[in-house]
């Protein structure tokens, strides 16, 4: 392996309600390497989604350390944190969060305008196979090619991580290998680190290593010595 | 450059919410068309004021005198701060229009023979002025020259110091002293009835035999100078020549009334627009709210990738930004086109030569910023919102709003309803700020009308008041020297006249404590039936045998209670001042009115029983003769006219200025105020604002209610699309489940009707207390009816919009609805 893109070490989270703490996180360590396709599987409220959106820096750890490329993250600022999220996380989530009065181009432009050397919105739509639907409204698109615009929309900046939770849950299994395929075609190309958050058992074959999520806990990490294709993940 | 694709989003969200941003566009259009309007008016209407009187050189002070020589004007000249000095003949005139049947009033002014005056010169619209030596030349005002159709050239026939003369018209002029000219007796200015005009000096002189004389002068002061020490100069100077004090522009009539005027252009730049920005604020508060509850996903993604949480609220300020500058735009050109339109009818309403629009461009810059700000401050909260949201919150479904039990399946309110209703009523308490401030905004439309509409009423019961209980005789005459009381029986000889009361006006200035007061005390008969005084339920008041009654403002003006002494200073009788006791308060619209005994009065003056005044009922089958005789008039007349404010006040509505009989026991008449006559000019006048005034407040009204109702259904609707999608799919009718809606925007639309009908009172209470001036003021009626109309309007307007957002649901895509993860 290459150089580690996230160390994370000791990560709790607790969120405050009125009556109880929840524990979502219990002390994770964890760390991702450059290149690197990793994913986290476990049953909900096991803690992926918070340590995704710690890494990613949309939420804060309660204590421990999350250091992106040595930079300790949880002494960011809000405005470092957004700046951080803006050159180098890209995100995939389940219900795509397309803006739907922008059509295909313009959901990529809007990341594209803000990134420091991103790619062409169309260029990343032709990755992800939608280069012929640019000018479509999501409500126009299905489920899948939504998914897809959003990992377009993800990847066009270049981004050195890209953090994908349940990208296929909303999807069928034909469409949802559509998706895969695609993030591991920019994993491959353009050697995103990528983290992908799913109940589906069957994607980790994908994967480099797979980390298994247990009541806020990393309960056991595999590597997987041969990987396998998108095409050939069924489920 | 091409437009970033957040901005896209700006314009494609207001596309989508077209309506509705229309909507709050014309509320707040409505506001900014208010200042644009009403402070563009003001400031044309002032600038042109302005520079009218300066150009035209409008004196500052003014006097009248009964006869002061003419030698005086070295004296006036050399008091200090005085710029230019006119010493001028004024006199009443009866005319005899060619075609009318009724007689004119009229006002000679004398016009230096060699030159302009050096004080209110006159505009001269076509024709030249009158010369020296030619007796019947005039220069005519051009209001009366246009009712009449009169060009240079023309000629009408006028009584003047009882020799009737035909005067032809060599001149339209206009004087800065008669922008606003009402004849005697008038409540609104009648052009056909009153003219103002001039002549050489020396012709008036010698018809009224005031050769070597004067009785009103015109003062300019000097950049600077005391109005207060020259008016004590002035005062001192004319005192043995009959001064009757002199005084400022705030008291000359013409000007008085351009203030009050202003005042209210004034007044309704000030308070009008808040309602309108008021209820825009909450409309954007409302709708942006719901736009960003909507979006929560999506901001949520901005700020994943990378967006600051102040570059996405300023996204949503944008938008905003955009709807206050739609409402700025459609409300300045509106604004700017009907403030053009005010400020004609303005020019003739008033009389001025030019017009100066005053070009403001931080007029524009003031509405834009309050507009924003407004719509900004309705925004604040949910742009805050925004800034606050955490991107990884964001990214979750908010939890499902919290509902109050208060109507539970126990409790009555679900035995007495069924659970359609119930659904609408939780809802409607679930937000109770947002439902109160929806009601408030119906009700604010509500408040609107009844505060347009109110005016009708109080005109109708000032009418009843002043015309039919208080002043009840057919005319007035006052005389222009005080005579024994015996002149009655001479005036009841007059053709057709059936009855006559004798009355005597003395001019004063009242005191008490440091604040005083110019009014005229009238002196009436105990039992008077043809002009009586009210108390404040309208039913006459006998004037008590001793002390003094004074109208309520003019009380409520000098801090004076019933029981309490006044300083009586007595103008005309040498300035002595004598001490009165306050007897009691009567309501008075019109004038400050200030009442005594006759016979009370008489002691206080101290010369014996004199009048000079009488009211008169005419048989109306013989009004013919009466007129005819009047404007036939051959006796001798003495005369004052005191164009004055105070004048104009001290008498009353119902006549100033007169005339008389030098021979004696024939009293012959100069000007005559002709009640039936002014009575129905006013109404005339009174209709036509109204008419134009009720067309504009129910458009706004249907504004305000339809922005309101059909934002707050589009939101609910919004709101709720799974919920009564979810109702359809389990078998309700498109009836039943358009009831969830149409239950809550009824309430509200009942609820607001009381409440706006406090709030219009209010205002209504507010505008009466803002119109009272010196001048009038109103009374404060609000008719059942016109509560009735305001709402019958407002529920029309909510119904209207309910009914459009209730074809929505009709159409409601119940498979899309449901899909949609919300």
């Amino acid at each position: 392996m290459t150089e580690p893109v996230f160390v994370a070490e000791g990560v709790t989270k607790v969120y405050k309600t009125e009556s109880v703490d929840v524990h979502a996180l219990r002390g994770v360590d964890i760390t991702l390497f450059e290149g690197e396709m990793a994913v986290l599987l476990g049953p909900s409220g096991s803690g992926k989604s918070t340590l995704l959106n710690i890494l990613g820096g949309l939420d804060r750890a309660t204590s421990g350390s999350v250091r992106f490329r040595g930079e300790e993250l949880t002494e960011f600022s809000e405005r470092q944190l957004t700046q951080f999220r803006r050159d180098h996380v890209g995100f995939v989530f389940q219900f795509y969060n397309l803006i739907p009065s922008l059509n295909a181009w313009e959901n990529v432009a809007l990341v594209t305008e803000i990134a420091k050397a991103p790619m062409d919105p169309s260029e990343a739509l032709a990755m992800v196979g939608l280069a012929d639907r640019q000018s479509h409204f999501p409500a126009e698109l299905s489920g899948g090619e939504q998914q897809r615009v959003a990992i377009a929309r993800a990847i066009a900046k270049r981004p050195e991580v890209l953090l994908c939770d349940e990208p296929t849950g909303a999807l069928d299994s034909k469409t949802g290998i559509k998706v895969l395929s695609a993030l591991q075609y920019i994993n491959q190309e353009l050697g995103t680190t990528t983290a992908i958050i799913t109940h589906n058992a069957a994607i980790q074959a994908m994967a480099h290593r797979v980390f298994m999520f247990h009541d806020g806990q990393i309960a056991e990490t595999r590597v997987n010595e041969t990987r396998a294709d998108a095409t050939e993940v069924t489920w | 450059m091409s437009m970033s694709v957040l901005d896209r989003k700006v314009l494609r969200d207001l596309a989508r919410m077209w309506a509705q941003v229309f909507a709050i566009a014309l509320v707040m259009a409505c506001g900014v068309m208010t200042i644009v309007l009403a402070v563009g008016a003001y400031r044309s209407l002032l600038e042109t004021r302005t520079a009218y009187y300066d150009r035209y050189r409008f004196a500052h002070v003014f006097a009248q005198a009964v006869r002061a020589p003419l030698h005086l004007k070295n004296q006036v000249s050399a008091i200090e701060g005085i710029a230019a000095v006119e010493l001028r003949i004024v006199e009443p005139a009866i005319l005899d229009i060619p075609g009318m049947d009724i007689p004119a009033s009229g006002v000679a002014i004398s016009i230096p023979s060699s030159g302009e005056p050096a004080v209110n010169r006159l505009y001269l619209r076509s024709g030249r002025l009158p010369q020296a030596g030619h007796v019947r030349e005039i220069a005519v005002d051009e209001r009366f020259a246009k009712a009449h159709g009169f060009k240079p050239g023309d000629s009408f026939s006028a009584v003047l110091n009882g020799r009737k003369l035909n005067l032809s018209i060599t001149a339209i002029v206009l004087s800065p002293e008669f922008i606003y000219a009402i004849g005697p007796g008038d409540m609104v200015p009648d052009d056909k009835r009153f003219a103002v005009f001039f002549m050489p000096g020396e012709v008036l002189a010698g018809l009224f035999d005031m050769n070597g004389a004067f009785n009103d002068v015109a003062i300019r002061l000097q950049r600077g100078a005391s109005q207060d020490d020259v008016i004590a100069r002035i005062d001192r100077l004319l005192r043995p020549y009959g001064g009757r004090g002199a005084y400022t522009r705030a008291e000359q009539t013409s000007n008085a009334f351009i203030d009050a005027e202003l005042t209210q252009l004034n007044a309704m730049a000030r308070i009008i627009p808040p309602v309108f920005l008021f209820v825009s604020a909450f409309l954007v508060n409302m709708i942006l709210s719901r736009l960003i509850s909507l979006e929560r996903e999506q901001i949520g993604l901005l700020k994943a990738n990378g967006y600051s949480s102040l570059a996405v609220a300023w996204h949503y300020a944008k938008l905003v930004i955009v709807i206050a500058l739609l409402g700025l735009a459609m409300g300045g050109i509106s604004g700017s086109y009907f403030g053009r339109g005010l400020t004609r009818l303005y020019a003739e309403f008033f009389s001025f030569p030019f017009l100066i629009f005053r070009q403001s461009p931080d007029l524009y810059l003031i509405a834009a910023g309050v507009s924003v700000t407004a719509a900004l401050g309705g925004a604040a909260k949910a742009i805050w919102s925004v800034v606050q949201l955490p991107p990884a919150v964001a990214m979750r479904p908010p939890a499902p709003a919290r509902y109050r039990s208060v109507f539970s399946h126990r409790g009555l309110m679900s035995r007495i309803f069924t659970q359609i209703p119930v659904m609408a009523l939780r809802h409607l308490i679930h937000r109770p700020v947002r439902s109160f401030l929806t009601t408030l905004g119906v009700a604010f439309s509500v408040a609107m009308l009844i505060t347009a509409l109110f005016s009708t009423d109080s005109i109708d019961e000032m009418i009843d008041t002043v015309f039919f209980r208080a002043e009840r005789a057919d005319a007035r005459l006052s005389f222009a020297r005080d005579v024994e009381p015996g002149v009655i029986s001479a005036v009841r000889r007059l053709p057709g006249v059936i009855g006559a009361e004798t009355f005597r006006s003395v001019p004063v200035i009242l005191r008490h404590g440091h604040l005083k007061k110019r009014a005229a005390i009238t002196g009436r008969q105990v039992e008077g039936r043809l002009s009586r005084v009210l108390d404040k339920d309208g039913n006459p008041v006998a004037i008590p045998e001793h002390g003094l009654v004074l109208a309520d403002r003019l009380a409520r003006q000098l801090d004076v209670k019933p029981g309490e002494k006044l300083e009586v200073e007595l103008i005309e009788n040498g300035n002595r001042i004598v001490e009165v006791t306050l007897a009691g308060v009567v309501t008075s619209y019109i004038g400050l009115g200030a009442h005594m005994q006759i016979d009370a009065l008489n002691r206080l003056v101290g010369i014996g029983p004199r009048v000079n005044g009488a009211w008169i009922d005419v048989d109306t089958a013989r009004l013919g003769a009466f007129h005819t005789a009047l404007k036939g008039s051959s006796a001798a007349l003495a005369g004052r006219w005191p164009p004055t404010g105070y004048d104009f006040v001290s008498v009353g509505p119902l006549g100033f200025g007169f005339l008389y009989p030098a021979i004696k026991q024939t009293p012959s008449i100069g000007t005559i105020a002709l009640q039936s006559v002014s009575r129905e000019k006013f109404r005339e006048t009174i209709e036509e604002n109204i008419v134009i005034m009720t067309t504009v407040y129910v458009a706004i009204a249907v504004i305000v209610a339809f922005g309101v109702v059909y934002n707050s259904a589009r939101i609910q609707l919004s709101e709720r699309a799974r919920e009564l999608a979810s109702l359809r799919v389990l078998g309700f009718t498109r009836g039943e489940v358009s009831q969830v809606l149409l239950i809550e925007l009824l309430v509200i639309a009942l609820v607001s009707q009381p409440l706006g009908w406090v709030i219009g009172y209010g205002f209504a209470w507010a505008v009466v207390a803002g119109f009272e001036s010196d001048l009038y003021s109103i009374p404060f009626v609000v008719n059942p009816r016109t509560f009735a109309f305001a709402s019958l309007v407002v529920l029309s307007a909510a119904a209207a919009s309910a009914l459009i957002v209730r074809r929505r649901v009709d159409r409601l895509d119940l498979i899309r609805v449901l899909k949609t993860r919300e």
